[in-house]
């Protein structure tokens, strides 16, 4: 029924008000709802990233009803056929364009600048234009609370993590979660499947199970796919859930989950395209702005392990705590955040070395 | 024994395929999968007369849609021309996606190479750096194939991804942009380094016609070049073209490089044209998706080309499905499959005929 609906007035629209908004030019009559698009990398079942972003987007729905109208297009390459939906999307009247995967940032900026009439929002990009905001979430920050549990849950003191790309968000990910760990466990080793692809479950489930074969019992993942909470499940061993709460993919194995809440941005970055307020910015918000939250502590867990957890939590909202707490040594022993000192967000952002504690070589 | 009124049916091969079910069959196959794709619509509560407009009208509607259109049937064309090649005479590379990849990585290095010293001499060499590069590329399955008799499905394919492993490593390695605060790409592209656009308003390049040519090409070798004829004699009845005295490790080295060097080429138009940098997804599989033209084209260049076109059109609508009418992107998938589900059904039936039979062991033997 709902989709029918839409469908309806979707179509009207195509008719009439896309021709009307552009021969007015000035800002949409209050009749008109603004039309917002989010182009997503991966599926919206895939229970991770682009499921995430797609609640954000029925957040808006529910939020401002008939004013808003959102349409979007999953699983979008990031090579050429990026910049066509995102221009599609442009072109078919949509005014405010959230592109929500690294890789869509320079098609993103090309289309931008084309579209001088249309506000774009790109994640986790570094490029911005009068007409393009950035944002992204302190994901490393829910990494240090995932440490702080593995620290202390951890038996044979291995945890596997299954990683995407070598891109700084994910080995700041990596650095934050070793070392909230290895503050609780100094002998812990952390080791790292590259499995170059966001989403991918069966080659997913497979570093599971190699990690888990090489004495991970313990596993992390950033990667989009419920597989790897499987795989724990099964094994009997525990595991985090990636973007959103992955409890009933694995109720006995999930620890926690550092989800990834859009919804609050989402609705009120489309509430200032409505009022007229909306100016290119760039966020970055963490635990204390609630874009991460994190999914709750599972009760099989030790209390202590809980009760250090929500600590971490409180002092990072508060500030008492950062991820990256000097002194932080890399993988040489060389210390690169000193005692006393916090990593500044130009180090966070350029981020290409393991922390101390991680096994293997960075890929590049 | 009929008499006992058991039937079943038994195909029969026809004794010679009619030209004009031949020619009339991939039309028809389009045809049955409008039908059904609108049975589909109408079933998952969409109107299937919006629905197919959205799909196949709506992203041609302006100059830009028929620009995208030229883009992504481009790479699929080039491809296809040359697998089609291959398969026409037995010789299965499924490595497309490999050979594109490695064409990428030659003609990207080689403008990266020349950072700030471009000319404009640096387009014609980076078309034949990504030619070469699918080429050398293809010559591993060609080796394997002529000297140690490796199965080229099996080779090419593997080799895919190596290939993919390779680029990721030099775009979050070597090459990766310094600027680029560690992200795996390396640096935008100088203009002299992108193929100019040939239709204003739009993002269609230079290699649109260049895939027009290699159609025109395709078309000279299988109808009026002795190594085409040889080709489609190996894949008909390759005892006869033992006896013809056809090299067939010839037939294999020529449609390997061929259809490796093809690939590589539109893995340089890929890189030069729409992208413009080197990342780690350079194609959203138009190495594989070409193996489904070739067939769909029915092996011909010309058909070819509008199979590439049908199938370029068959990605653009289903984008615009989604964002007009909220229709799930798996439905795309399902709308190609079936067209290739059609296609070969009706292809089959082209060949053979069905023949209701009494079940019984004596009339089926």
């Amino acid at each position: 029924m709902r989709i029918t609906r839409r469908r309806f007035t979707q179509g009207a629209l195509a008719a009439a008000a896309a021709p009307a908004v552009l021969s007015f030019g000035g800002p949409a009559r209050a009749a008109d709802p603004l039309k917002v698009g989010f182009v997503y990398v991966g599926p919206i079942g895939d229970h991770g990233w682009s499921y995430q972003h797609n609640e954000g987007r029925l957040a808006v729905e529910a939020e401002f009803g008939d004013r808003v109208e959102t349409s979007f297009v999953e699983k979008v390459s990031e090579g050429a056929d990026a910049e066509r939906v995102v221009n599609q999307l442009a072109a078919s009247g949509h005014k405010l364009i959230f592109t929500t995967s690294f890789g869509f940032m320079n098609p993103t900026l090309k289309v931008a600048q084309r579209h001088s009439d249309v506000m774009f929002e790109h994640a986790t990009g570094y490029k911005r234009a009068d007409n393009l905001a950035t944002y992204a979430a302190r994901f490393y920050e829910g990494r240090t609370i995932s440490g702080t549990l593995a620290g202390h849950v951890s038996e044979t003191g291995v945890v596997g993590y299954i990683a995407s790309f070598p891109i700084p968000e994910v080995v700041r990910g990596i650095g934050a979660f070793t070392l909230a760990a290895r503050r609780i466990n100094p002998d812990l080793e952390v080791r790292v499947v590259w499995v170059n692809s966001w989403y991918d479950p069966g080659k997913e489930a497979d570093a599971a199970k190699a990690l888990v074969d090489q004495g991970a019992d313990v596993l992390l993942q950033h990667t989009d796919s419920p597989a790897p909470m499987q795989v724990a499940e099964e094994r009997g061993i525990k595991a985090v859930g990636q973007a959103s709460d992955m409890t009933r993919f694995g109720p006995s194995a999930h620890m926690t989950a550092v989800v990834n809440d859009w919804a609050p941005y989402y609705v009120e970055r489309v509430g200032q395209v409505l009022d007229g307020s909306w100016t290119s910015t760039d966020t970055w918000g963490g635990l204390a702005s609630g874009m991460v939250k994190m999914a709750p502590f599972n009760s099989n867990l030790p209390a202590e392990a809980i009760a250090d957890a929500e600590q971490a939590v409180a002092d990072i909202k508060s500030g008492a705590r950062h991820p990256f707490d000097g002194p932080v040594r890399d993988q040489s022993g060389t210390v690169r955040i000193a005692e006393g000192e916090r990593a500044s967000d130009e180090l966070l952002l350029g981020m290409d070395w393991y922390v101390e504690g991680v096994q293997g070589k960075l890929p590049g | 024994m009929a008499a006992e009124g058991a039937f079943g049916i038994r195909l029969e091969r026809r004794p010679a395929p009619s030209r004009a079910m031949l020619l009339a069959t991939p039309p028809l196959a389009v045809l049955l999968t409008v039908l059904a794709g609108a049975i589909l619509f109408a079933a998952m509560g969409f109107d299937p007369l919006e629905t197919l407009r959205a799909y196949f009208v709506s992203p041609l509607t302006s100059l830009y849609g028929w620009g995208e259109l030229a883009v992504k049937a481009t790479p699929l064309a080039i491809i296809a021309i040359g697998l089609a090649l291959g398969f026409r005479g037995n010789v299965w590379n499924i490595g497309a996606e490999g050979q594109l990849t490695l064409g990428a990585i030659c003609a990207g290095g080689l403008a990266l190479a020349v950072y700030g010293h471009e000319g404009p001499w640096l387009l014609p060499l980076m078309m034949l750096a990504g030619a070469a590069g699918g080429l050398a590329y293809a010559a591993i399955p060609a080796y394997l194939r002529v000297r140690f008799n490796a199965n080229e499905i099996l080779t090419s394919l593997m080799l895919t991804y190596v290939a993919g492993l390779l680029l990721s490593y030099l775009v979050t390695g070597p090459w990766k942009d310094p600027e680029g605060f560690g992200f795996p790409q390396s640096r935008l592209f100088n203009p002299e380094a992108l193929l100019p656009i040939v239709l204003d308003g739009t993002r269609m390049h230079l290699g649109a016609p260049l895939a027009l040519c290699v159609v025109l090409a395709g078309w000279l070798v299988v109808a009026r070049t002795l190594i085409g004829f040889q080709i489609k004699v190996v894949g008909l009845t390759p005892i006869a073209a033992g006896y013809a005295g056809f090299s067939q490790a010839r037939i294999i080295w020529f449609t390997l490089l061929l259809s490796g060097g093809l690939a590589g080429l539109a893995g340089a138009i890929e890189v030069s044209g729409p992208i413009g940098q080197l990342q780690p997804a350079i194609s959203p599989g138009y190495g594989f998706t070409a193996i489904i033209v070739a067939f769909l084209g029915r092996l011909h260049p010309v058909g070819v080309l509008l199979a590439a076109l049908l199938m370029a059109l068959s990605y653009l609508g289903g984008e615009q499905a989604q964002i007009e009418l909220g229709l799930p992107l798996a439905v795309t998938g399902v709308f190609q499959g079936m067209l290739l589900f059609f296609l070969l059904a009706s292809d089959f039936l082209t060949h053979y005929r069905v023949r209701r039979t009494a079940s019984t062991p004596a009339a089926a033997g």
